[in-house]
């Protein structure tokens, strides 16, 4: 069998997520009347897997598409093409999973118990939650929707979950409104609103770039033991590469609705073998006035896929590109060394 | 010129987003401003440019460029220096970019109304300088904000600031909303026209990595206060104030060993009802008694200075404020 | 109660035990708690209407016309005789001729058919509460639902509803409410659920779709699409408790319209309607009193003084609203 990206990934060989040739094109308006002028590349043709209980980062500038590539796995879109299939353990408790989900397939009562299994945590604390609902309403939200206990259960519950996600005491929060908030106790709601099903993906989209530096770090340290407790899975969409160090098993680079690179997260930033993870991680600053960067190797600006040339997305931009990149289609993401894939013919 | 002074104190309204904030700017100089949100960075740059809403009042304080006192000069006298001694680079360029203008129109209209060109062709010229100091193409001016990536429009901001030669410019958080690849590149021209022009900046910045890339000196501020202020090098090496630790050691680096990120518990002050005492003392691991009750002192070693009753360097003595 | 054990006890630190709400007094709690908010939300939302001059004002009068509605039962059951102070069919037998001018019997005078005009302007506030009212609470309960559900949707069902209101704003209604009322009977209560209908489906369906696709795109929508909950509970639950307060300041301004909709209409006699303001103007008109200036006054001021003071009361009750709903004023935001 070919290897494929994350078979390397060795505490997880029961992949809990697979993710086959993802494809999503978002229509370019042309005139009122017209057929769309083009296609928005969004995400195309992304192939990943992600191990039960691992962290996966999705690691890209803005407009990338890692977002799409959240919102297709949660099911909040549906792809244009590709497969996405889920593997989620028996409710029983059993070890053995049952059958592959095949996500396009979900609909109605099933559609609902999916919903239980993979839940998302918003960039924005401030948006992603109803402003007329109290804590309470939004927290016991999803339990009343899944018609799990009574309402005295729901406030045992949620005061339960509350105080897991550091909102202590229960009961002062349990009644108030997410604008009596702040920022980094608000992201706290939403976890505790993602988590509060117990489940066993969880799709993380910028969860702290809208914090404050500290409130981030409790954000980020939080989201780390709940997961070792509750042996949830993430896939942790940033761009912080920094940020993603300290939250990923692995980083996956996107680039252009592609993924560039995937490897273990040290690995990656320690020897980075695609040119834009390259100029991507000279770029971050370092928090130390003693170290000098040299200037990313990377020319131009970020241009939107809509409707690219079939070769390399990275060509017009790439600081060793050879008249091979320029000739020959997108290279394959392919696995350079154990566990290290990646998608240029120059590695 | 010899180093022009800057210095500002204390404003109060019912909200004390600012309480007593000293700090001079020598020429050429590039000094950070560093804090969580609401610790009255903007509130700082908005009251030396005197563009404050109006509901805040200054009290006290005084803000002195080249020995002149900016508070006190007349709204007439005050717009001649805005602009042309200090400007502002936003936060949300689009923001501040007007959509319905080619933004080549809106720099030109920035030189215009302070009179520094003479003529409209020697300011176009000037535009199309200041376009590729930036590293804009000067057909970019042709151009409306919309059709321009975030970075673009941010360099297009830059240029206005530095339309009509100012002395200082305040960056507030002038790279957030754009990405790494971008922000590095930015980072750097500015590092470099700063150098070219020899002027000052100060950048406002909750990212202690910009800090400590581009910045000379950092003050580091707490709920209105600034209660460290050093060389950017020093404070990074050995902060005094265990809030500045806190802050440096929260921040995660991709370089380096992979050390144990600390977090700060608790939330920030509200600066309507400040804690008594040192405002940090309720999220801070060396808190004492004394802390609760009594505004700490400020001490120093060499051009470092904190406010703290448990400076984390024992030899750092007391100083006079002045 | 059963949670799924797949993976063991949620809490790592079980054995701490977090607070638990006393099972015995949870659901009193759960209650206690929920009043506690609303009345807590009503009063800071009764404070900043009534902060507002034109909000007190706007409450005074229309708590003066309500209190003027619950006299006339009492004063009918009370101190006035039936036959001689019934609006509609009394007599004032002790007046030498009609309309009488205002005495210590008759404060209003009587009307050119010898009723009391006080008594009629009295039982005509009630009726005009009950027809603004209830056409405000159709127009609310249509435009919000038919709102809501065109953002949600979009599609046919948005571009049929967007007709529809085109449909109706487009055609004055006035002339529309004379039509109808010529091909029926128009009773209060029909008149109320016709112009209730004609609001809901008309310009008010397209202000609260509006404001409804502002709220179909905010994040938590798609958080509540997460939980798995149906397109139901995403339009009721999510988008309308959003779309309520400025559905609350239409329905002031829906109040205002259909008591002047009213007017114009028993002017014109078209109401099969006992008594009202409108009907009160529209007797001293046919008795041509209304051409012969200042002289008979007590038969056109008090209902035509009424019928401006409680519509615009209405009104700037609708703007005090607009300064509690309205984030920009808002100070809980921000």
């Amino acid at each position: 069998m070919m290897p494929r990206p994350g078979d390397a990934a060795v505490t997880h060989d029961l992949p809990l997520v697979e993710v086959d040739g993802l494809v999503k094109h978002f229509p370019v308006a042309g005139n009122v009347f017209r057929k769309p002028s083009g296609f928005v590349h969004a995400v195309d043709g992304v192939s990943f897997r992600i191990g039960r209980g691992e962290s996966l980062g999705l690691v890209g500038e803005s407009g990338c598409g890692k977002t799409t590539v959240g919102k297709l796995l949660v099911k909040l879109l549906e792809p244009t093409a590709g497969s996405i299939s889920f593997c989620f353990a028996d409710a029983s408790g059993d070890e053995a999973p049952s059958e592959p989900v095949d996500a396009a397939t979900l609909t109605g009562g099933r559609l609902r118990d999916f919903r239980r299994q993979v839940q998302l945590i918003f960039q924005d604390p401030y948006g992603s939650m109803n402003p007329r609902r109290t804590i309470y309403d939004t927290i016991a939200e999803p339990l009343a929707v899944q018609r799990i206990g009574n309402a005295l259960d729901r406030v045992d519950r949620v005061a339960e979950i509350l105080t897991l996600v550091g909102l202590t005491p229960a009961s002062s929060f349990l009644f108030r409104y997410p604008h009596e908030l702040s920022g980094g106790q608000r992201q706290r709601v939403a976890i505790a609103r993602a988590l509060v099903l117990e489940p066993s993906l969880v799709v993380a989209d910028e969860p702290t770039s809208m914090l404050d530096v500290s409130s981030r770090t409790g954000i980020m340290s939080l989201m780390e033991q709940l997961a070792r407790g509750l042996d949830v899975a993430y896939l942790y969409i940033t761009h912080d590469l920094a940020v993603a160090r300290y939250m990923c098993d692995r980083i996956a680079v996107m680039y252009m609705g592609k993924i560039v690179e995937l490897a273990e997260t040290e690995e990656l930033l320690r020897h980075p073998l695609h040119p834009y993870t390259r100029a991507l991680l000279s770029a971050v600053p370092v928090p130390d006035p003693e170290h000098r960067r040299d200037p990313p190797a990377i020319s131009g600006e970020v241009a939107a896929p809509v409707d690219p040339p079939p070769r390399c997305r990275f060509y017009e931009r790439c600081p060793q590109a050879t008249s091979t990149c320029e000739s020959s289609p997108h290279p394959p993401l392919e696995e350079k060394a154990p566990g290290r894939f990646a998608a240029c013919y120059e590695v | 010129m010899t180093g022009l002074g800057l210095r500002y104190s204390t404003r109060q309204g019912e909200v004390r987003a600012l309480r007593d904030v000293s700090f001079d700017l020598a020429r050429g100089e590039a000094l950070g401003l560093v804090g969580e949100s609401g610790c009255g960075k903007t509130s700082l740059a908005k009251s030396l440019m005197r563009l404050l809403p109006d509901n805040a009042r200054p009290a006290g304080g005084e803000v002195l460029l080249d020995g002149e006192g900016l508070l006190s000069l007349p709204e007439e006298e005050m717009r001649r220096v805005r602009w042309r001694r200090i400007s502002l680079v936003f936060q949300a360029a689009m923001n501040s970019l007007d959509p319905v203008y080619r933004v080549g129109q809106q720099v030109l209209e920035a030189i215009e109304a302070h009179g520094v060109e003479e003529t409209v062709a020697s300011a176009r010229a000037r535009v199309a300088r200041l376009f590729r100091l930036v590293g804009l193409d000067p057909r970019v001016m042709e151009r409306y904000p919309h059709e321009l990536s975030g970075g673009m429009r941010q360099r297009v901001v830059i240029a206005m600031a530095l339309s009509c030669d100012p002395d200082i410019v305040i960056a507030d958080e002038p790279t957030t909303a754009l990405d790494v690849i971008v922000q590095d590149r930015i980072l750097r021209e500015l590092k470099a026209i700063q150098g070219q022009l020899g002027i000052s900046i100060i950048y406002i910045t909750h990212d202690m990595a910009v800090v400590a890339e581009v910045t000379d000196r950092v003050g580091v501020m707490y709920a209105g206060r600034l209660v460290e202020l050093g060389e950017t090098a020093a404070v990074f090496r050995s902060p005094l104030h265990p809030y500045t630790e806190a802050l440096m050691s929260s921040f995660p680096s991709v370089s380096g060993e992979k050390r144990r990120l600390a977090s700060l518990s608790g939330e920030p002050p509200d600066l309507a009802d400040p804690p008594s005492g040192c405002a940090f003392h309720p999220r801070c691991a060396y808190a004492t008694a004394l802390c609760r009750e009594q505004s700490p002192p400020r001490v120093g070693r060499g051009g470092q200075w904190a406010e703290c009753w448990h400076p984390l360097d024992p030899a750092a003595v007391p100083v006079d404020p002045a | 109660m059963r949670w799924s054990r797949s993976k063991g006890s949620l809490l790592p630190d079980a054995s701490a035990g977090p607070p638990r709400v006393e099972p015995g007094g949870g659901r009193l709690r759960l209650l206690h708690a929920r009043t506690r908010l609303v009345l807590r939300s009503f009063r800071n939302g009764a404070a900043v209407f009534l902060e507002s001059r034109i909000g007190l004002l706007a409450l005074v009068i229309i708590v003066l016309f309500a209190v003027m509605a619950l006299s006339h039962p009492v004063l009918m059951g009370t101190v006035w005789d039936a036959d001689i102070y019934d609006p509609v069919t009394g007599y004032a037998f002790d007046a030498t001729e009609q309309p009488a001018p205002p005495s210590w019997k008759h404060p209003l005078g009587t009307d050119p058919l010898g009723r009391d005009v006080l008594s009629q302007l009295l039982f005509s506030t009630g009726s005009e509460f009950v027809l603004g009212i209830t056409a405000a609470l159709v127009t609310v309960a249509i435009a919000t639902t038919v709102g809501a559900v065109s953002a949600y949707y979009g599609g046919l069902v948005d571009a049929f509803f967007m007709r529809l209101a085109d449909l109706i704003i487009a055609l004055p209604s006035i002339s529309l409410l004379i039509v109808l009322s010529g091909l029926f009977d128009l009773s209060l209560f029909y008149l109320a659920l016709v112009i209730g209908v004609l609001g809901g489906f008309g310009g008010t369906a397209i202000v609260l779709k509006s404001q409804a696709l502002s709220i179909k795109v905010r994040p938590f929508i798609d958080a509540a699409r997460m939980t798995g909950g149906g397109q139901f509970r995403i339009i009721f639950v999510h988008i309308v408790p959003n779309l309520l307060p400025l559905s609350l300041l239409y329905m002031m301004f829906t109040v205002t319209s259909a008591i002047f909709a009213e007017a114009v209409l028993s002017f014109l006699g078209l109401l099969d309607i006992r008594m009202s303001w409108g009907i009160m103007i529209h007797t001293a008109n046919t008795g041509g009193y209304l051409l012969s200036g200042t002289r008979y006054w007590w038969l056109v001021l008090p209902a035509g003084a009424s019928i401006t003071f409680l519509c615009s009361a209405f009104y700037l009750a609708g703007r005090a609203l607009d300064e509690v709903v309205n984030p920009r004023l808002s100070r809980r935001d921000g």
